[in-house]
């Protein structure tokens, strides 16, 4: 989105870069990347692996590791705070108080060796002056909040004690805790079996209507894209390729690489569909971050290119109606069927 | 296709693993991996196996193939009980099942060359050594998408999409008349999955092998299946003609899982869970029906009884005391 | 990170002077040499003794042997680059002849330690059972004394002789090397590519040779570089000890002990050169092999 923040908006990023220096050479991780989210608001963030979604999360949270990443160029508001002007102290101040995150992997986000509750209090103690009676009595409150039954006799156990969907409550616990404006989950359901997914899912969406929190959703799974968010970023190869509202992305996909996306699903569950029927693919592989092509650089895939696709790398614009696209051919998609 | 005698029998598998714990190494308790299944996979059929992480699909993959082997049961291969045959008698079987795993990267030796990895089961069995290989080996990759000039590059100069086709071409390499896929596309990117799942259909039209294939993403086995089981700790609860399964699901956590999977399209938005709770553990599974504990429609009698896999319409096997009153206790 | 660092870069012209585009020979060699400064510092200091050992002849002027009594003790000069010893032997022919039996003694010790160790990990890695059980605790008992002091009974036991004292220096080696290729073999047994190889019928010892073993090669070179150093230091020790390489083959260590005590004072240079070839060789190695380590480990990897 490119019009000015408006009151609502919790975080907004701006021409955000990001790279990194690795022996195989310099790569470019974000190239660009501009989106805001704002209050209650769940933006999603699609893309295959290595397309930088992860990384646009780190560098929002300032925590890119570096070496070998580096956040170079752009901004990021958090409630009109710069977040890259600040210094170390002060990010830390805002991490886990303004800003959460959760992590893909709920085993290892959790420190094996110290009870649930203690976890959650500590973010407490770090970002709020409370007694540890009131911390406490505040730690249990949140598993309450997450739905983890019996949260008294829970807060007292250890991470192994629980299973994967329960840390992952925790972790969320723990990352409300604060009451933050913005949630960040990267992959939040991918390591949790489908009917884990569906109420980890569900529980996300209830919170942040309940307490107004701004979301943004990494994922690379266009379903969970469509049961949760209301706009919609598609990453490819570091850059914002398209974004849209949610319906529209869906209704009028415009890039090519988010049409191909969605043909190559297979069908979520093909009723009546012939038992062999072969999927739409898109050709190629995911390019090297190293090694881009000149111009798009989904071109070499694409079955639409031209020669104006191999030579320019086309600006993101809008296709109309709050909805935008880097393709030099998107306005003749909106015709197409 | 289904009504030759099939290629695949499984009958009552059980595989048990033994929990040690204690200086002494005692056994302290038994994982009931997998608890009594059976399916059969007839030629140039796909039995799709699904279920969420510990129901014991990999381990009914792994028996199949006997690279774990089962506590007890009857594997027959083309009518031949393959469970108890040494490692010698073992040997001519291997050749009709093959095995694709779900990690391309951890799936290939990166100390060999593509080619070497697609030619190895070949010389191992001295079908073909030498030009007579490497030309076979270019026959392969050619029929997996792969070109024949990249047989000298190692796996690390592969994309995973192209590792798994390697791993494709290796499991053909021996002319098996079954390949086991192990969540074959589970590690690959969306865009990347459309062209593995297309590459093993393709595969089957052409030369008319079965597969039995693994997975826990619904969807993928909805696409690539010609019939489906639905396994939940250990057990098959349900199985089904793919159409039938979806249109018609019998068992409740059939249902759940179905529900659960999330819709590409907003406008049907339905995020309400179907079931509460977690998998409960292998090692002391609930008494009676598995799913009791997480069942919206759980009566007294599942707590206490077993149902047993039972017909429930033509080629519908459903495990429940719901199943039209026709349930039956093992 | 901070908004001062905050800069554009020009990616490409970066990217071509930082060498990152080529990936193979010389320019990708260059590349690292640049990453891996001190990696390379040290790969200059072995490839220097190395050197040393082999053009030993043609570089000295003396024979390190030559006994000249007018020239005893003589301080370093033009004639004599680090001077003579008390029996007028010059020191930098003694050093650079000693540098052929410290690198005999430190890598005829690594490869044959690493060699036996990597079969007895392999062996208790992949057939595990009471194999596995009987080699650990072997292994357990041989960790439990220190380096030198084995290598000192050892060569007690022995006699002191070139081929005694690598062999004996190699036997503490063995645990160490067993343990990693064990842990490795273990882990890699666990790998699809290992089970794959099962589901085609191959036996289990062509299993172990063709796909455990060549993929445990990766970690044994970086313990081996970094055990280099170490049997090197040791080589000095049981010379400086008497127990080392036996006159008059010229050892680093025995240098030391022969001067160490009489002439400290009197000619530092006969305590001060040896030490200072004994320091640089085992800096070189243990330099060397952190940046292989950093190279080959991918978990250490940036």
């Amino acid at each position: 989105m490119t019009e000015t923040r408006t009151e609502d908006t919790v975080l907004d990023v701006k021409n955000l870069q990001t790279v990194f220096f690795t022996n195989s050479g310099l790569f470019r991780a974000v190239d660009d990347v501009s989106f805001s989210v704002r209050r209650g608001e769940t933006l999603a963030i699609v893309g295959e692996s290595g397309c930088g979604k992860s990384v646009t999360a780190l560098s929002v949270m300032r925590l890119v590791p570096d070496p070998p990443g580096r956040v170079v160029g752009g901004s990021v508001t958090l409630e009109g705070t710069d977040l890259l002007g600040l210094d170390e102290a002060e990010m830390r101040n805002i991490r886990g108080n303004r800003i959460s995150m959760i992590f893909q992997e709920p085993m290892t986000s959790l420190n094996p060796v110290m009870r649930i509750g203690d976890q959650i209090t500590e973010v407490l103690r770090l970002h709020r002056e409370m007694t540890s009676k009131e911390t406490w009595a505040k730690a249990v409150e949140m598993l309450r909040l997450v739905r983890i039954p019996e949260p008294e006799r829970r807060a007292q156990e250890y991470p192994h004690q629980l299973s994967g969907g329960m840390r992952q409550r925790a972790m969320i616990a723990m990352a409300l805790a604060c009451r933050p404006a913005l949630l960040i989950a990267d992959e939040p359901t991918t390591a949790l079996d489908v009917t884990i997914q569906a109420q980890i899912l569900a529980l996300i969406v209830d919170l942040q209507k309940t307490l107004g929190t701004g979301l943004i959703l990494i994922t690379h799974d266009l379903g969970v894209v469509a049961q949760t968010a209301q706009r919609v970023i598609v990453m490819y190869a570091g850059k914002k390729v398209e974004e849209a509202t949610v319906e529209d992305l869906f209704e009028n996909p415009r890039h090519p690489y988010t049409r191909g996306l969605m043909a190559s699903m297979p069908a979520v569950i093909s009723f009546g569909a012939k038992t062999d029927a072969r999927l739409t693919e898109i050709p190629g592989m995911v390019p090297s971050l190293t090694n881009l092509p000149p111009g798009c650089a989904f071109a070499p895939r694409c079955s639409l290119a031209v020669d104006r696709c191999r030579a320019e790398y086309p600006p993101l614009q809008e296709t109309g109606g709050d909805h935008f696209a880097a393709c030099w051919r998107a306005t003749e998609m909106v015709a197409a069927p | 296709m289904t009504d030759q005698r099939p290629l695949l029998e499984v009958t009552d598998l059980v595989k048990h693993y033994a929990v040690r714990g204690g200086i002494l190494r005692r056994r302290v308790g038994t994982v009931h991996a997998v608890d009594g299944v059976s399916f059969s996979v007839g030629k140039g059929e796909t039995l799709g196996l699904v279920g969420e992480s510990g129901c014991g699909k990999s381990t009914v993959a792994r028996s199949v193939l006997r690279l774990v082997e089962p506590s007890s049961g009857a594997i027959k291969l083309n009518g031949t009980d393959i469970t108890g045959l040494s490692k010698a008698e073992m040997r001519p079987h291997r050749r009709s099942m093959q095995i694709v795993f779900q990690d391309p990267f951890a799936s290939l030796n990166p100390r060999m060359t593509a080619g070497d990895i697609v030619g190895e089961p070949l010389g191992v069995h001295g079908l073909a050594k030498g030009r007579a290989q490497q030309e076979r080996v270019a026959e392969l990759f050619a029929q997996v998408g792969l070109r024949a000039d990249q047989m000298k590059n190692y796996p690390h100069q592969f994309s995973g999409g192209q590792r798994q086709r390697i791993c494709i071409a290796r499991a053909l390499s021996l002319g098996p008349s079954l390949i086991v896929c192990d969540e074959p596309v589970s590690a690959l990117d969306v865009s990347i999955q459309a062209q593995v799942i297309n590459l093993l259909i393709d595969l089957q039209r052409k030369n008319d092998f079965s597969y039995l294939f693994i997975a826990h993403d619904l969807a993928v086995v909805a696409h690539i299946s010609h019939r489906v089981a639905v396994m939940y700790l250990g057990r098959i609860v349900e199985i089904a003609e793919k159409s039938e399964l979806f249109a018609n699901p019998r068992h409740p956590y059939t249902q759940a899982l179905l529900a659960s999977v999330p819709i590409a399209d907003p406008k049907a938005k339905r995020l309400a869970p179907m079931v509460d709770g977690d998998v409960p553990s292998p090692i002391n599974p609930p008494s009676g029906c598995a799913f009791h504990t997480r069942c919206r429609y759980a009566m007294d009698r599942c707590k206490l009884e077993r149902p047993a896999l039972v017909e429930a319409g033509e080629g519908h096997q459903v495990a429940c005391w719901l199943n039209d009153g026709t349930g039956r206790a093992e | 990170m901070g908004i001062s660092r905050l800069t554009t870069i020009n990616f490409d012209s970066e990217l071509r002077r930082a060498g990152a585009h080529s990936t193979h020979g010389w320019r990708r060699l260059l590349f690292l040499a640049q990453r891996y400064l001190l990696g390379t510092i040290g790969l200059v200091i072995m490839v220097l003794f190395v050197w040393m050992a082999i053009s030993a002849d043609l570089i000295c002027r003396y024979d390190p042997l030559s006994v000249d009594s007018a020239q005893r003790l003589a301080a370093p000069s033009a004639a004599h680059w680090m001077g003579t010893d008390s029996f007028g032997r010059d020191v930098w022919s003694r050093i650079v002849h000693g540098a052929r039996v410290s690198l005999a003694v430190g890598i005829g010790a690594t490869a044959l330690g690493s060699s036996i160790g990597v079969i007895v990990g392999l062996a208790s890695g992949y057939l595990s059972g009471w194999v596995d059980l009987l080699f650990q605790r072997i292994t357990d008992i041989l960790q439990a004394l220190p380096l030198l002091v084995l290598a000192l009974v050892m060569t007690a036991a022995l006699g002191p002789s070139l081929p005694n004292v690598i062999i004996a220096i190699a036997i503490p080696l063995i645990p160490t090397v067993a343990r990693v290729i064990r842990a490795n073999t273990l882990a890699l047994r666990e790998l699809p590519f290992v089970e794959a190889a099962k589901s085609i019928g191959m036996s289990e010892i062509r299993i172990a040779l063709r796909h455990v073993l060549p993929n445990t090669l990766a970690p044994l070179i970086v313990l081996a570089t970094a055990q280099l150093g170490s049997t090197i230091l040791t080589e000095a020790s049981l010379s400086f000890l008497g127990l080392g390489i036996p006159e008059p083959y010229p050892s680093w260590g025995r240098m030391l002990s022969e001067s160490a005590a009489e002439y400290v004072r009197t000619a530092p240079w006969l305590v001060i050169f040896p030490g200072v070839a004994i320091s640089l060789a085992v800096f070189g190695t243990n330099l060397f092999g952190d940046a292989l380590r950093d190279i080959l480990d991918p978990r250490q990897r940036g």
